[in-house]
């Protein structure tokens, strides 16, 4: 029972990863970007859904609205701070991304306060009797819901649509799906979309769970999502969703059961290390 | 002169601490993102001998000895890893050390240490031993640079698979690198615990790491002049700027992302471009790596 219990926190858990760390892996897959900057995003939609809930009482509406905007602001980001450093060396991005990170923090900060913001009103605070003696809150059932809907919906658009075959076709070869027609520069802004608006669900999701959002929530996802996506491969979608959810359900026993040798945090990197010692190309990852 | 004398003291240990990143990252290439964890191995060691009762300078070997031992496990980890794959494992190595230091009462858990023993030399004394062991590292990274393992680390750095074809064991000198580099952040690591008398799981933490590559990139990434100057400006900064407390990291990090945009190989690289003044050919001398 205890099990199952555990397993469950650890599905819910992996879900949001796996919602973080997708858009993290399309940037990368595509720009071959370490995007720190997009824990950020996923900060910018927990406060975006948590205020426009408040302001109007629907929280479908603040989703949406999180989603939109996170999207555009991702998009916003790519075009202002990633595009001029493309053809520099790898680690100018990454560092130029951690600045981001550290100075969008300070002004969640100086313009929320410190302190966090709350829901009036929780939505889906309720809890359903699964079987005997196990509830789920409809909030943690939201989170698993949607997390699959979102994927799916992604899953589809990647493999049945024009679009999504653009997508891939630059992914793997740029230059050639330049040949062939496809506005790379389109296919980056809707890559930048799509994943940031993913994290502003996670961030929103997040926000419902603890009743709170506050200015460093997205220190712990903006590493730990890195750690998933080298997990799974840089770059590869399959890896990462599976990394995601593997380590949700790892950190939700280890806390139980080697938590007095090892913090919650520090698991997933000592997963991490170990599974790169074995295969250094990821759990999924093809060639090094 | 209390103040002063303090601000130098931070100065001289940012600088060995800046140059041992140097060492690893500047001249053989090896991003790490974790090497907070070698000065926090350096400053518990040191503070756990001293307060032992073991005289401050028979504490400084051995909390060497220690993070390079550290270092030597990171750093075999790491050859079998390569560019982000590496950043993200040097990155683990950091989460992993404080986050093992916070769960063991051994190490002081959350708390720290506190109370750790003066260095017995007074503040000026400490001060000057800071200062001297800062200049024997530089006059030291300056020496290898010219020889003929900065040579191979250089190679190392602008390519590895030719160094490889070369005929050059690559293991082994990254291996050195990371025993060098990791061992000299111990020596500032100890010099950090008696410092600050103080050190805690925090004070080895991510923001400290990024703190120091920030000085490294910032200075430009493996020049000598350029990494000790922005070491020594980037330490102070916050002393300096205290007037807009609030608004202290937002400056800070505007000033790193400005830097990349505009000017990624750093202050070396932009006085390189700016002047064609005796500055600016020491620092292309020094670092022409980019």
């Amino acid at each position: 029972m205890l099990y199952f219990e555990l397993f469950i926190q650890g599905l819910v858990q992996g879900s949001i990863y796996a919602l973080i760390a997708l858009g993290l892996t399309l940037v990368y897959g595509l720009l071959r970007i370490l995007h720190v900057a997009h824990a950020a995003l996923f900060t910018l939609g927990g406060y975006i859904g948590v205020i426009v809930t408040n302001a109007t009482g629907s929280f479908t509406l603040a989703m949406v609205v999180a989603m939109v905007l996170v999207g555009f602001a991702g998009m916003l980001m790519y075009k202002l701070a990633y595009q001029p450093l493309l053809s520099k060396p790898p680690y100018v991005s990454l560092i130029a991304s951690i600045a981001l990170f550290i100075a969008a923090e300070e002004i969640f900060r100086i313009a929320f306060g410190p302190y966090g913001l709350s829901y009036q009103t929780p939505p889906l605070q309720g809890q359903v009797e699964l079987f005997s003696g196990f509830y789920l809150k409809y909030a943690e059932i939201l989170v698993m819901g949607l997390s699959t809907v979102l994927l799916s919906a992604l899953a589809w658009l990647s493999m049945r649509t024009r679009t999504g075959v653009a997508w891939r076709a630059t992914v793997t070869d740029p230059d050639m799906a330049r040949v062939f027609g496809v506005k790379i520069q389109n296919v980056r802004y809707l890559n930048f979309f799509i994943g940031s608006s993913f994290a502003a669900a996670a961030g929103v999701l997040v926000a419902l769970l603890n009743n709170l959002v506050e200015p460093t929530m997205g220190s712990v996802p903006s590493y730990k999502a890195l750690a998933i996506i080298v997990l799974g491969g840089l770059g590869s979608i399959r890896g990462t969703l599976i990394a995601a959810l593997l380590l949700g359900v790892l950190e939700s026993f280890g806390t139980i059961y080697i938590g007095h040798l090892l913090g919650r945090d520090a698991i997933a990197f000592a997963f991490l290390i170990l599974v790169l010692m074995v295969r250094p190309q990821g759990l999924m990852g093809g060639k090094l | 002169m209390s103040y002063e004398i303090t601000l130098i003291t931070t100065m001289a240990i940012s600088v060995l601490f800046a140059l041992s990143l140097n060492f690893i990252t500047g001249f053989c290439g090896q991003i790490s993102l974790g090497h907070a964890a070698f000065l926090g191995a350096g400053a518990y060691t040191s503070a756990m001998l001293s307060k032992a009762g073991i005289p401050f300078l028979m504490t400084i070997p051995a909390a060497a000895f220690c993070a390079a031992v550290l270092g030597a496990i990171t750093g075999l980890a790491s050859l079998r890893v390569r560019h982000d794959f590496l950043a993200i494992t040097t990155m683990g190595v950091g989460f992993l050390f404080v986050g093992i230091i916070r769960q063991q009462d051994f190490f002081g858990g959350e708390i720290g240490i506190a109370g750790i023993p003066g260095s017995g030399f007074g503040k000026v004394g400490f001060m000057l031993i800071c200062l001297v062991l800062a200049f024997t590292f530089a006059a030291f990274s300056l020496y290898v640079r010219r020889s003929w393992m900065g040579f191979v680390f250089k190679s190392i750095a602008d390519n590895e698979d030719v160094t490889r074809v070369l005929g050059i064991d690559v293991s082994r000198y990254k291996l050195i690198a990371f025993i060098i580099g990791t061992g000299t952040a111990g020596v500032a690591g100890a010099l950090y615990a008696h410092h600050f008398r103080f050190i805690g799981p925090d004070s080895f933490g991510f923001v400290e790491s990024i703190s120091v590559l920030a000085m490294v990139i910032v200075g430009g990434i493996g020049s000598v002049w350029g990494v000790i100057f922005a070491a020594a400006l980037l330490s102070i900064l916050p002393m300096l700027v205290q007037f807009i407390d609030d608004y202290k990291l937002l400056l800070y990090s505007a000033l790193l992302f400005s830097m990349m945009r505009f000017s990624p190989d750093g202050i070396a690289g932009l006085c390189t471009r700016l002047f064609s003044s005796k500055l600016g050919s020491i620092l292309r001398r020094d670092g022409d790596k980019q």
